[in-house]
């Protein structure tokens, strides 16, 4: 199946004892200048990519306090070096947090500090060289950005905040990666990662729409471009198409006609990625997401609320406002922007929607806390909502749900493995290695609970684990999205199912 | 005035200047140096009240490290408020009449220094024992750890072996607080333990011993949870803004 081992799955986790280089021949493609140029970055390697590289940690330093603090602070305590899912799965020592914050770290001291300059043996500073950047372009694509190593670290350093300045000089001297720069350069151009156009879009939106009718007998609408719609939906453009997050898509339609709210997609706006946060770059991030603004003011929006997506839901939670704000044109009564989770929950609160849970008894389902929404965004207005509502959210809707080993969700969630800009096939080797850890929690749901599905609120998620799930012996359709709970179990007003379920119920 | 006291003034003056204008010139470039986005560690205070209960406890308590490795916790906690107790009984060196405080503290300042040279050593052996750790420690790391060791051996040795004339010490402090420097006495292990204090005080500004004001610049740590309700512009996003217009 695989051209590399697969990682054993063991009754407990183990802390790996260091193979040196076992993943130095791990990178992605890189980019093509036409991927390149779209985004303000050189087309190839530039001759003096060292100055450049230099001039460019320099600029980043005055730019991000994060920089600065992180490359002085850390005392090499060795907290974060069993914390990475990439190290517990792959063993090189490179891809503990430390280590891979060292190779920025001992070109700063190199060239930064006065350490580094006069005895650069002694801090352990080196030269940029050439080696130095493959390694930067080999192991800064190895980190996706999840901030696990954050959590643990005496000094909150973490570690994305240094992939994501290592990624920008990479692409300031022209060493992109093409994964990432390919899709947003689409989205520039199309308007989503995949390059859907919009009669596409609206023919798959009408598709939708005759399945839940087939369904439930209800007519249930997934409307496109509605100028004066309450609610603009953002959601991730794998929503439009694949399994399972397309049926998530059709659980957020539920609901919205269940609240009798009206409610549009946008052509425009219609991703809610942003992987301008992937590569660090403030100006691409700022420009994905002012489509966002754009389409809400062309549409006459009164909310935004965004659909299933983790790294979305970072952008959206904790940067829209800083990067597209302020957005004083919408309600104020609602938070700018809302997660679907949160609106499907008020409405459960307030006992507007109706559920028969049995619809999911065939699953016995756990939850997988997505890493931008566990540590890097919240939900709700209280602390550590992120983990209660979508919980409460599938409990709503399900009978059997079963948390995973305590140090494996909330905050100490596991990466998927395929986070952060890594969702290429040019890096399977290290998604289906770094998904071991998780891998491993959800082993033991299944052993000890019976557990048959794992649910999440994350495209990429969803995708990776479709993707990486039989390496390990399970199947790909026990990956589901949440609001698929949601859409099976939900009983709409006029449909089928309530008219069965209170015909047996009189 | 002896060379050696002559040699120790100057040493002392230089190195009190280095830490206090070496760092006061870090801290300074980290409260200028904007943070544009919120980046805090979630689920993070919603207040600033919040936050400031959340820097305490890892100022304090060092949470994160206790959740992260509980020998580092122990060891690294040993050390630091060890070295904390040290430090606070060392004023009576520096006071006249003594803080009344400082003296209650005598009699726990003592023994923390053992606290600290087994926080210390526990650190160090773990650069020796666990592969991981032993991977990332560089030279400047194990020289930082002998450098403390030093210092705490030497002072245990005058505490408890070797007796330096400690009233001619305060003396001596005083004089340079006051800038009347008075005599040094000439005793090995004295000259040894401030020796390498002086050490300390120079490298500080210039290494991983930032750790220190670097804590309390963490965005990751120091920031709150209301993105939603407020922008939090940096100045050179202001102007990025401002040039698109």
């Amino acid at each position: 199946m695989a051209d590399f081992d697969v990682p054993e799955l063991k009754e407990y986790p183990i802390i790996p004892k260091l193979k040196e280089g076992t993943m130095a021949h791990s990178a992605p493609y890189i980019a093509a200048s036409k991927f390149q140029e779209p985004l303000g970055f050189p087309g190839e390697l530039v001759d003096n990519w060292k100055e450049v590289a230099i001039d460019k940690m320099g600029d980043l330093l005055g730019k991000y306090r994060s920089l600065q603090v992180f490359l002085d602070s850390c005392v090499h305590c060795g907290a974060c070096t069993d914390k990475c899912h990439y190290y517990l799965g792959t063993s090189d020592p490179k891809n503990m947090p430390v280590a891979r914050q060292e190779l920025l770290r001992k070109v700063y001291r190199r060239y930064f500090t006065f350490a580094g300059k006069y005895f650069p043996k002694l801090v352990g500073a080196t030269d940029l060289t050439e080696d130095v950047l493959d390694d930067w372009y080999s192991y800064f694509h190895q980190c996706s950005q999840c901030r696990r190593c954050s959590v643990f670290c005496p000094y909150g350093i973490d570690t994305a905040e240094i992939s994501m300045a290592a990624r920008e000089i990479m692409d300031a001297v022209g060493k992109g990666q093409k994964y990432c720069n390919e899709i947003i350069a689409k989205v520039f151009v199309i308007g989503n990662n995949l390059g859907l156009p919009e009669p596409a879009l609206a023919d798959t939106l009408e598709g939708l729409e005759e399945d839940i009718e087939e369904d439930t007998g209800v007519k249930v609408r997934l409307p496109l471009d509605e100028k004066g719609a309450d609610i603009l939906l953002v959601t991730p453009s794998a929503d439009f198409f694949a399994e399972p997050h397309v049926d998530g898509l059709m659980g957020y339609a539920k609901v919205f006609h269940e609240a009798g709210v009206s409610w549009t997609i946008s052509s425009k706006a219609s991703e809610a990625a942003n992987f301008g946060m992937f590569i660090g770059s403030y100006e691409n991030m700022r420009k994905i997401a002012l489509r966002i603004r754009e389409a809400a003011l062309e549409l006459g929006v009164k909310r935004i609320v965004f659909g299933e997506c983790g790294h979305a839901w970072r952008v959206a939670y904790s940067f829209l406002n800083t990067l597209a704000g302020p957005f004083d044109f919408l309600d104020p009564r609602y938070p700018v922007p809302q997660h679907i989770c949160e609106f499907t929950y008020d409405l459960i609160q307030e006992n507007k929607l109706r559920f028969n849970k049995s619809e999911n008894d065939h699953m016995r389902v756990t939850f997988h806390d997505s890493c931008n929404v566990a540590r890097a965004s919240g939900m709700g207005k209280m602390e550590g909502g992120q983990f209660i509502i979508p919980r409460e959210v599938i409990k709503a809707s399900c009978n059997h749900f079963f948390d995973m080993e305590p140090d494996s969700i909330h905050d100490s969630t596991f990466c998927c493995g395929g986070g952060g800009g890594l969702l290429t096939d040019d890096l399977m080797e290290l998604r289906v290695k770094g998904a071991l850890p998780r891998m491993e929690a959800l082993k033991r749901v299944v052993e000890e609970n019976g557990v048959t599905n794992l649910a999440a609120i994350c495209a990429i998620c969803k995708s990776q684990f479709a993707k990486v799930l039989p390496y390990y012996g399970f199947t790909m359709d026990q990956i589901v999205s949440v609001h698929q709970l949601v859409s099976s179990a939900i009983v709409l007003k006029g449909s089928e199912q309530e008219a069965e379920l209170d015909g047996k119920t009189e | 005035m002896s060379l050696v006291t002559t040699l120790y003034v100057g040493l002392f003056y230089l190195a009190t200047l280095v830490l206090v204008v070496g760092l006061t010139l870090r801290i300074v470039k980290y409260a200028k140096t904007p943070a544009p986005l919120k980046i805090p560690t979630m689920p993070a205070p919603l207040t600033e009240a919040g936050v400031a209960r959340r820097m305490f406890r890892e100022v304090v308590f060092f949470e994160s490290l206790f959740r992260a490795s509980k020998w580092t916790w122990i060891f690294g906690w040993l050390f630091h408020f060890g070295l904390l107790l040290v430090l606070l009984r060392h004023l009576r060196y520096f006071t006249e009449p003594v803080w009344f405080w400082v003296n209650w503290i005598q009699p726990f300042g003592k023994y923390a220094a053992f606290a600290m040279l087994a926080g210390l050593l526990g650190l160090w052996a773990r650069r020796f024992l666990v592969d991981r750790v032993r991977y990332i420690s560089t030279p400047s790391d194990h020289l930082m750890l002998a450098l403390l060791v030093g210092i705490a051996l030497s002072g245990l040795g005058m505490a408890y072996l070797v007796h330096t004339d400690i009233v001619a010490v305060k003396g001596f402090f005083l004089g340079l607080m006051y800038f009347s420097p008075q005599p040094l006495p000439a005793d090995p292990l004295l000259l040894v333990h401030l020796g390498l204090v002086v050490a300390l005080m120079l490298v500080f500004p210039f290494s991983k011993l930032l750790h220190a004001p670097g804590v309390f610049f963490s965005p990751t740590r120091n920031q709150n949870d209301n993105s939603r309700e407020r922008r939090h512009i940096a100045g050179w996003a202001e102007q990025l803004e401002a040039g698109e217009r």
